[in-house]
This record gives C-alpha cells, structure tokens and sequence, in this order.
C-alpha cells in the first residue's frame, strides 16, 4: 500500500489540490456544487484539453511549445478562410468544400508542427526559442487572414463537434475525451509511447540505446500542432467567430495544465492522466471563482497565488517521492 | 638542469597517509619541492599521485603527517586559501571561460575597476597583454579564448594562475591533449619560468615529456612512494619497472606478468575502418575486428579513444575515412543506424547510458523493443527478457520491476550490457567496461564477454586500465594523441609494454 501511494506521488498531489479547491467552492458557493455548472466545467476545459494532450508528448520529452495557442488561432481562422462568409465580412476568402476546408486546416497545422520539428532537430533550434518563433508566425499567418475582421462561417462538421452536442452531451466534450484516452493509449500502450518517455528521461541514454531521439522529438513536435490545429478549428465553432488573439489565454492554461498535473518540465515522468487532474484543477479553479463574490480583480492575483502552491506541492511530492 | 638539492625546499611534506572510507589513498609518503624546480610525478591510476596533489593544493585538508611551507608548519583550510599561500593548480580539464576574452580570462574574479565600480577594459585588455607576454606568450588579449588552441588556452591559463600570485604551479596531464609543437611551447614558457624561481609539479602519464622537463622525479606505486631521483638519472624502462613494481610483495596486486596473445584471427571481419579521421579528436585511424574476437584499444585518458568509439557507432561524424561494417561501406547517419548495421556501443559513464528512474525490465528491453513489439508494448514478454539476463548475468536486483537507480554500480553496469546481450549485435565496443567493479563483477564481465566471442559476435574492449585489456584482449592496439603508435598480436605483451607504446 505504501509503495502504491509513493509511486503514485505525482499524481496523488495535485489530486489533492483538486479536492481541496472543490470542497472550498462548494462551500464558497451554492452554486457551485450543481450538475449544470459541472457539465459547464467540463465544456469549458476541453479546448484546453486538445491542445494539453499534444503538450503532454512534448514536455514528456523535456521539450516545450510555446506556438500553441498561435497555431490553434491560425488553424482556426484559416479554417474559416476556406469557407464562405457572409457579404459583409470583409475577408477575401477563398470558399472551398467543407471537407476540403478541414483537410487543408489540417495539413496547415502539420506543416507548421513539421516546421517546428524541422528547426529543433535538423537546425538545432532549442524548443522553447523555435516555438517562440512559431508563436509569432502563427500571429502574423492569423493577422494577414482576417486583417482586423471577424469570420463567423466553419464548415458544418467543424460547426457540429465545437458547439453541438448529441443525446445533451457536447460533442466537444466527446472529441476532448476522445483525444485524451487516445493520447493515454498512445503514451502507455504503444512503442513509441514508450520512447517518448526515455527519450525524455535520459536522452543521451536513449541515443547510445540506438534510439532515433530526433525522429521522437520531431514527431512530439507535430503531434502538438495537430492537436492545436484541431482544438483551433473546433474553438472556433465553440465561440461563434473567428479572430486574433481569440486563443491567447490557451498558451498559459494548457501548460499549466499539463505541470500542475505533475508531469515534469525535465521530461519522463507524468502522463495524461496527470495532465487530465490539471486541467480539472485549472478548470475547477476558472469557474469557480466566478461562482463566490469578491473582487474580479483581486480573482487573477488568487488564481495566479493558487496555481503556484499546487506546484510548491508537486515540487515536495516528487521530492518525498526520490526519497 | 641543475642540482636542486642546493636550494632551500619550498614545500615538504612527510609521512602523508589518507584514507577514504577504509581505503587506503596515499600510506606515508614524504615528498619535497624545492624553489625553481619540476618536479615530475608519475604513476599509474590509483597510486596516490592526485590524491598528494590535492592534499598540496589544499583540496583535502584533512590528512595523516606533517605540511611545511617554507619551512613552517601549515594546514590549509581550502583550494583559495592555498593560492593564496601561492599554491596554484591547473587541471587536465580547463577551467578557461571559453566566451570571455582572454584579458577577461586572465583577470578572471579579480577585475579591476574604477571608483565608480566600472571595469577598466583598456587597462585589464593592456596589462593581460604585457603579463602573456612576459611569459613568452604572443595573444591579442580582446579575442575569445575558446577560438584559440587548446594549448593556447592552457597556457593562459597558467598564466592566470601566475597572475593571481601563484609561484608554485601543479600541472595535471598538461600535455595529453597537446601536439608535438603545442608541447614544445609548453615546455618552453615552463623552463622560463623556472629561470625566474616558480616551481612546478608536473603529473603526466607521458613519461617521455615529464623526463624532457622535469629536474626530478618522484614515483608512486600503490599508495605509495617509491623512488625520488634527478631525471638525469632516470630512463624510460626503469621508470616503468617501478610504477609497475617487478618486486616479490607486489606481485599478485598490480604485476599481472606477460599474456601470451592468441595468433592473428584468420576469421571474416566483421567491422574495418581504413583512414578515419576527425580533426582535434583522432587521425588516419585503421582497424578490424573478426569475427570471434575481442580487440582491445589501449590508451591514455583523452587520447582520442572515446571519440573513436562514438564515431563507430554514429554518434559522432568522421570528417574523413571510411567504416566497412559487414562488407558494406556505411555512413552511420545516428546511433539507431548503427545499431541496425549491427555496432552498439556501452558508453564509459552510466549516467549517459541508463534510465535511473526507470526499472531495470525498460532498461534491458529498450534495444530489442522493436523486436519485441511492432506497435503495442508487451510487458510481459520484456520482463520475461529481463528476468533471464538477470539471471544469466548474475544482476543483484530484488526484482525486473525495480528502479534501476536502486542497484548497485556494478550491477548498474552489467544491465547496460544485458540489454546489448539480447540485441546481439555483430560488434559491440565497450568503453572502460569494468571501471568501478569489484573483483567479482569483473571476473564476470570477463565471462560474458567470452561467451560472446562464442557466439562469434566481435568485441572491442576501449580502456586506459592496461588491466583491463589486458585480462579481456585477443589483440592490443595502443593509442596515442589520436593515432596507433603500435600494434600487440600474437606475441607476448605486458603491462611495461602497453606503458612504454602509450
């Protein structure tokens, strides 16, 4: 029993975090502890859930992207620019078939992914300058879309899985669960899932172990811009418009998110079960302190002051956990 | 070289012990250095010349006898306080700051400043420049000093320490990375200084060089020292002879006597290299390896070998030259090539070749999981894997499940192996393969390594243990600056031998 406890640490601690938070709102707030507000949380978080499952691969390998949130405003919005706007949005658009518009969305947020993979690995760009590079790209790619308008028109598909839902569940809902238990499987249960994790316990150790390090990290690389690409696309169907800087808070959440969970920024340990407890805790934190009364200002110094004890708390458990 | 006996000794110590944990470093040992003098050490590793040399330097402050400085008793509490005292070191490993200008280097920790806490630039740039020069050394003091040569970096580096005050200087293997002229200059900026009184502690493997520059020398063995004599005095075999120690009360420790050498391996080759050179690293580099045969590559630290071996297996680029694995001329793109055409390598440092955190089943299994697997782990089958080579190599782990961080070293060690073990690769080179182990952990790496040649798998054994090649070679190569001075086949080889081609 204590092994089982010791091993599962990392997950244990912001597990706590989140019972905490929750048992302080739902007696913070009447309204908080209903089923309506915790179907809202769940709706809430998963946009952020799309991108995290991607960021998960790639702080797992002790890389990190910054070009998240730019690349989901960008695949979105170019998602937008393939389909036909109304008369009075001033874009010109270039109006394709539904599914085309998705495909080359899509192949827009690999080529993105594969220009990020290109500078890490071929060029030797450190991640977090590369991404940081990307981030403005993906801004400028935005920017020149829409040039300051707003695009309200997705492809049908888009329009169903970011703001429908089937039998009362959202379907983006059912595409987040659907990319986390697929990002799950992929990271437990697959080959290369287990590389990513050596890769990012020891790298060099993975090099002389005849691993192809660069072909695990470029493949995290793209992973993530798929998952931003499709969370942009789909984030845009769940707002109703399409436009810059609609994403920006999207960079801060997903990661914190993902380390809040407990997986390591030095890459190997964590998981997407983790990062699933960060985002209850990110998610739970967000609505919540819409749901007591005290000073909206005051709300984004507490939940800054929050998420840095959840971390203090990873920093002891993992402590705890090597000794 | 003059008679050093003549002038008033600077540094004496006597009847020196250390131990560390039960182990003994340095058993009574009495050593002087005397003003304007080299004095030269030699020994093999592990005789106790740096454990003296950073009891000196004041690294270990905690020792057994007696420490006097020009003549007074001293117990010096640190490496600063030492330097202070005048005591000055440079290691085999620079600690030149390679983005900071050579003056920076120079003044490096005491810059000087203005009133107003500004550093003057010109000033430090201008008396850098005059201090080098009075050493014999021609360097604009404004250029970066990791542009410049490794031994013009060394010698900024002594002149750093001269700078701070230091007028004895002990040099640690200045010389192994070192070309002939590099030497030579080396040498020449020491005798110099010598002229105008600072002495020198020069520790060297090359006892060619520490006999061209030093006055005296002082020989270790086993904790111990056994002979201080004028180099004059001294050649090259009898220096070898004590370091090794031909004597009876030895014998069984250190002298492991002459190996008879199988003959040349008439068997098809597995690996050839012809011509391989990667400037700063090594040059003009031939080798084979057969099948069934262990190669043994024999060389002092930084004499190329671990570029060498990462080179084989793609880890590192060859500028030039080629490598014929399997009768195919290959250009190893990475590690992962490699270890397809069939060459692994096991790094000297565990730390870069195992996942501490991980247990020991995922360390084994990591080279073969694409045998094991094409798309979906099995775990089971890899702690099936794990558990046989733990019992086949004899791993001391509670269970497969365990962090490897958990075991001890040698056993660390021997998981690195058993995950090569269930690859099977054509050739496998192992880098300093017994460093750390135990008496017997290395009978078993022994074992192992003839159940490979067994098996037909080619072996290249990299170490700067003699023994170590020695007890697991069929054919020595010894290595030197970057190139094979000599070749061991078929004929009788001992430890002197290895010494004296290194």
């Amino acid at each position: 029993m204590k092994v089982w406890v010791l091993r599962r640490l990392t997950a244990i601690a912001p597990l706590i975090t989140l019972l905490f938070l929750v048992a302080i709102f739902v007696s913070a707030s009447p309204s908080f502890a209903t089923i309506d507000n915790a179907a809202n949380i769940l709706r809430q978080v998963s946009i952020t859930a799309i991108i995290a499952t991607g960021l998960t691969f790639v702080i797992l390998t002790a890389e990190i992207d910054l070009s998240v949130a730019s690349v989901a405003n960008a695949v979105g919005i170019l998602v937008a620019f393939f389909t036909l706007q109304a008369a009075y949005v001033n874009i010109a658009n270039v109006p394709l078939p539904g599914g085309f518009a998705i495909l080359f969305a899509i192949m827009a947020a690999l080529a993105l992914g594969g220009i990020t993979a290109f500078g890490v690995v071929v060029i030797g760009i450190p991640s977090f300058i590369m991404t940081l590079a990307m981030m403005q790209i993906g801004a400028g790619i935005s920017a020149l879309l829409v040039r300051g308008q707003i695009a309200y028109n997705v492809p049908d598909l888009v329009k169903t899985l970011g703001s429908g839902s089937i039998a009362g569940i959202p379907w983006i809902v059912i595409v987040a669960t659907l990319f986390l238990a697929v990002g799950h499987f992929v990271l437990s249960y697959t080959r290369f899932g287990r590389y990513v994790y050596m890769v990012g316990g020891n790298r060099e150790a993975a090099e002389y172990a005849g691993v192809n390090v660069k072909l695990i990290v470029a493949a995290v690389m793209i992973i993530g811009a798929f998952c931003s690409g499709v969370a942009g696309m789909l984030g845009v169907a769940y707002y109703g418009s399409a436009q810059q800087n609609q994403f920006d808070d999207f960079l801060l959440d997903s990661i914190a998110a993902v380390v809040v969970g407990g997986t390591s920024l030095f890459g190997g340990r964590g998981g997407i079960p983790n990062t699933i407890i960060g985002l209850f805790v990110l998610g739970v934190l967000n609505n919540g302190l819409d749901h007591v009364d005290i000073d909206s200002f005051l709300k984004i110094l507490i939940r800054g002051l929050i998420l840095l004890l959840a971390l203090v708390i990873n920093v002891y458990a993992q402590k705890i956990r090597a000794d | 070289m003059s008679d050093g006996s003549e002038r008033p000794p600077l540094i004496e110590l006597s009847g020196i012990g250390k131990t560390f944990g039960g182990v003994t470093a340095l058993s009574n040992v009495d050593f002087v250095l005397r003003e304007g003098e080299v004095h030269g050490l030699v020994g093999e590793n592990g005789a106790g010349k740096s454990t003296l040399m950073k009891i000196i330097a004041g690294v270990h402050t905690e020792f057994e006898g007696s420490y006097r400085l020009d003549g007074q008793p001293v117990r010096l509490r640190s490496t600063r306080d030492a330097l202070a005292r005048g005591i000055g070191m440079v290691h085999q490993e620079l600690s030149i700051v390679p983005h900071l200008s050579v003056a920076e280097n120079v003044f490096l920790g005491n810059q000087p400043v203005s009133s107003l806490g500004v550093v003057r630039w010109r000033h430090m740039a201008r008396e850098a420049e005059a201090h080098l020069k009075n050493l014999g050394i021609e360097v604009d003091p404004t250029v970066e000093a990791g542009s410049l040569s490794l031994g013009l970096q060394q010698l900024i580096e002594i002149g750093r320490v001269l700078f701070s005050g230091a007028r004895i200087i002990i040099l640690d293997e200045p010389t192994s990375a070192l070309s002939p002229p590099e030497v030579e200059r080396l040498f020449q900026v020491i005798d110099r200084l010598r002229q105008g009184g600072k002495s020198f502690i020069f520790i060297s493997h090359f006892l060619d060089d520490v006999l061209a520059i030093s006055d005296t020398v002082s020989i270790f063995r086993n904790s111990r020292h056994v002979r201080t004599a004028p180099a004059a005095e001294l050649d090259k075999g009898q220096i070898i002879e004590l370091m090794i120690g031909r004597g009876h009360e030895e014998l069984e420790e250190s002298y492991l006597g002459t190996l008879e050498l199988p003959p040349a391996s008439t068997a098809p080759t597995l690996l050839e290299v012809r011509g391989l050179t990667l400037k700063g690293a090594f040059e003009e580099l031939d080798l084979a390896v057969h099948e069934g045969e262990a190669l043994g590559i024999y060389g002092f630290m930084g004499c190329g070998q671990l570029e060498l071996v990462r080179a084989l297996v793609g880890k590192l680029k060859a500028d030039r030259g080629t490598l014929v694995i399997g009768g195919v001329e290959r250009r190893l793109a990475n590690t992962a090539a490699g270890k397809r055409a069939g060459v692994a390598l096991v790094p000297e440092s565990r730390r870069s070749m195992l996942f501490a955190d991980s247990p020991i089943y995922r360390n084994i299994s990591i080279s073969v999981l694409e045998r094991i697997s094409r798309w979906l782990v099995k775990p089971v089958a890899e702690r099936q894997l794990a558990r046989e080579k733990i019992e086949e190599l004899r791993i001391r782990a509670g269970s497969e499940t365990v962090a490897l961080r958990t075991l001890s070293g040698g056993n660390q060690q021997k998981v690195a192996l058993a995950r090569w073990l269930a690859y099977r690769p054509n050739v496998l080179v192992l880098a300093e393969p017994t460093r750390g182990m135990d008496v017997g952990a290395k009978d078993d790496v022994v074992k192992i390594i003839r159940a490979l040649k067994e098996q037909k798998m080619g072996v290249i054994v990299v170490s700067t243990e003699p023994e170590t090649v020695l007890s697991l070679a069929d054919r020595i190569l010894v290595m030197r600056r970057g190139r094979f001075t000599r070749e061991f086949v078929a004929e009788a080889v001992g430890k002197d031998q290895l010494l004296a081609a290194a």
